[in-house]
């Protein structure tokens, strides 16, 4: 299931909140984590943020680096989520 | 056969001449971290040999020999010396694991100024109060990082320059900035070093107090003497060796071990400026052939998470030696890397104002998992009885860490903090802050720390410092902070906060008030999880009980609560 603008509203989020160099872009495919925008730390913020978002639970053991690592991977976990949630 | 040799016999005969007489120092000799880390090295013939393998985020690699390090060294102390950067005064490198980073910490010790380097990931509240304190006149960053320093640079008078290492030479530079570029420099074959002595300050680091701001710890450049000879017999670290050590020098670790050390030795060094993923580690130890791996727990830990099997698709035989620092390493983590690794990691336990490794499992002693191991030879370390701060004098009792603050790279005082430093000792003995017992065999073993600092990751938060941020969000009318268990993280940051009038808790202010921490002190100080209660538990006198808090969250007796207010 696709949810509509999801990846623009994590790309924007994401952008606004953990760039720190405004002349910097990203794009669906940007490591966020191996690139070091978003730090082991940070994800949690990240994560929260997608679970307020879509009203979903995002267990520990999935919220790993990996599936973190884009906002394509992102979608893709969040869309998992929502489906489970019917 | 290890460096060390047998532990015992080094004890017997321990003199810290030892390093001087393989460094070639006498007493009263000029001794520049900086010329030892590089010039040196070439001068014993080793210039063509690799110091720096590199590689970024997006697998760009560099790769730099003794020669080149020494040239790029030089380059930057003649460029700052250029801006009229003179020595003592306070040098910031504030980056990310760039080249730049390690080259310009030891180009700004080669013309004696004080390098004082600063996580990358600090926001403005926490680059502001340590730059203020230490009153440094340059900052060394990058284009990402400039908009931090630019937001709080009204604020701070004495910085002269704002050097961005990756300017393209085109955008318009702001107020008191200039652009560097290592890489377009003409290298400087020649630069006079400058002729630092044992006692002059090298490195300035900060750490958190559990009641003020944030402390610099002032090292000298003879902290090489012990840097040197800790990491040749705990780290194990030999001249073939290729090494990694996994820390960012933003923290001591990163620069005792992760620049000083390895280099002073003419050891191969490498550094992956990625995050953190199991297969990206595995797969840069593989390729770089690693032999000597100097990790931190909550890494390990991680690694253990991502499970046995990922390790078999690398081959990682090229591993000889391991070790961890930063927090405990528990014995589970030891258990789990001989049975993955064929090895155990070796705990090394010390801190910022220690500058090196004092107390270690060593390669050739038995390694008692989940134990810190005994203190390094030539340093006395004990366990105090809290009350009368003296040892005890029966094993197993729990105390406090001691240490005789008599080696090399001990701090010399806190900047500007001469009291809150001499606050350190008791009855002569330098207090660690943590809590320990000693077994019959003279094995040390960790009980936590015994004060409100919380260690996550292996990096130390101190809650005064996250409640007075805390304090400056709009719906902030009092807070607690504490550490809260965490399996990775060994420790997390919990906060208490009650609302101004006017506020409601929601989730959606629950992440506006983390992500207004991460931002004004850094990702380590956020909160991973706020608790908003009509009021905090407080004495009388109206003092705040984290302790109460602490003890809820540890699940432990939350103890006398006669001076509580509304008992």
């Amino acid at each position: 299931m696709a949810l509509e603008g999801l990846k623009d509203i994590v790309l924007n989020y994401v952008t606004k909140e953990y760039l720190e160099d405004d002349s910097e872009t990203l794009t669906y495919d940007s490591p966020l984590i191996s690139g070091g925008i978003v730090d082991s730390f940070s994800m949690v913020s990240l994560k929260r943020f997608l679970e307020n978002k879509y009203a979903i639970q995002i267990p520990d053991d999935k919220a790993t680096p990996e599936a973190f690592d884009s906002v394509n991977k992102i979608a893709t976990l969040v869309e998992e989520f929502v489906a489970k949630k019917g | 056969m290890s460096n060390i040799g047998s532990y015992n016999e080094r004890v017997k005969n321990f003199s810290w001449q030892i390093a001087e007489k393989d460094l070639g120092y006498k007493p009263g000799d000029v001794i520049n971290i900086g010329w030892y880390c590089t010039d040196r090295i070439c001068q014993q013939g080793k210039g063509s040999k690799v110091a720096l393998y590199w590689e970024g985020f997006t697998g760009n690699e560099k790769t730099y020999t003794y020669n080149d390090i020494r040239l790029a060294t030089n380059t930057v102390g003649a460029f700052l010396r250029g801006l009229g950067l003179k020595d003592g005064e306070r040098v910031c490198l504030f980056m990310d694991r760039i080249p730049e980073l390690y080259l310009g910490f030891l180009g700004v010790l080669k013309i004696g100024a004080i390098a004082q380097p600063l996580f990358s990931a600090f926001g403005d509240e926490s680059l502001f109060v340590r730059l203020s304190n230490a009153e440094t006149s340059a900052v060394i960053t990058q284009k990402k990082h400039a908009p931090k320093v630019r937001k709080i640079l009204d604020k701070l008078p004495h910085i002269r320059h704002i050097i961005i290492v990756d300017h393209d030479g085109v955008s318009p530079l702001k107020d008191r900035e200039v652009g560097f570029s290592l890489e377009k420099a003409a290298p400087v074959e020649h630069l006079d070093i400058h002729p630092t002595k044992a006692e002059s300050p090298s490195v300035l680091h900060y750490t958190s107090g559990t009641t003020g701001m944030p402390k610099g710890v002032q090292h000298v450049h003879y902290s090489l003497i012990s840097q040197y000879l800790t990491a040749k017999w705990a780290l194990d670290l030999k001249d073939d060796d290729i090494y990694w050590c996994t820390a960012d020098p933003g923290w001591v670790t990163g620069t005792s071990y992760g620049i000083i050390a390895p280099f002073a030795l003419g050891v191969t060094q490498c550094v992956l400026d990625a995050g953190f993923s199991a297969e990206a580690w595995y797969k840069w130890i593989q390729k770089r052939r690693v032999t000597m791996w100097y990790s931190a727990p909550t890494a390990i830990r991680s690694l253990m998470k991502a499970g046995d099997e990922i390790v078999k698709r690398f081959d990682l035989t090229t591993l000889r030696h391991l070790a961890s620092v930063g927090e405990p390493l528990n014995s589970e983590a030891v258990v789990w890397s001989q049975k993955v690794f064929g090895k155990p990691f070796y705990d090394t336990y010390w801190q910022t104002e220690t500058g090196c490794i004092v107390i270690s499992n060593y390669p050739g002693m038995e390694v008692r998992a989940g134990s810190m191991g005994k203190p390094f030879p030539g340093i006395t370390g004990t366990v105090l009885d809290p009350v009368k701060n003296e040892p005890y004098t029966t094993h197993g009792k729990i105390g406090l860490v001691g240490l005789k603050f008599d080696w090399p790279s001990r701090m010399r005082t806190y900047w500007n903090n001469e009291e809150a430093f001499q606050k350190k000792f008791r009855n002569g003995w330098y207090i660690t802050g943590d809590r320990s017992k000693l077994d019959a065999d003279g094995y040390f073993w960790f009980a936590g720390r015994d004060d409100d600092i919380i260690n996550t990751a292996g990096h130390l938060v101190s809650p005064f410092e996250v409640e007075s941020a805390l304090l400056e969000h709009p719906a902030v009318a009092e807070s607690a902070v504490v550490s809260k268990p965490d399996s990775i993280n060994l420790e997390v940051v919990k906060a208490f906060v009650a609302l101004k009038p006017g506020f409601t808790a929601s989730k959606d202010l629950d992440l506006d008030i983390m992500n207004f921490i991460r931002k004004k002190l850094s990702p380590l100080a956020m909160p991973q999880e706020i608790e908003f209660v009509p009021a905090l538990p407080k004495t009388r006198s109206g003092k705040i009980m984290r302790r109460i808090l602490h003890a809820k969250e540890w699940g432990e007796e939350i103890g006398d609560t006669s001076t509580l207010e509304n008992d």
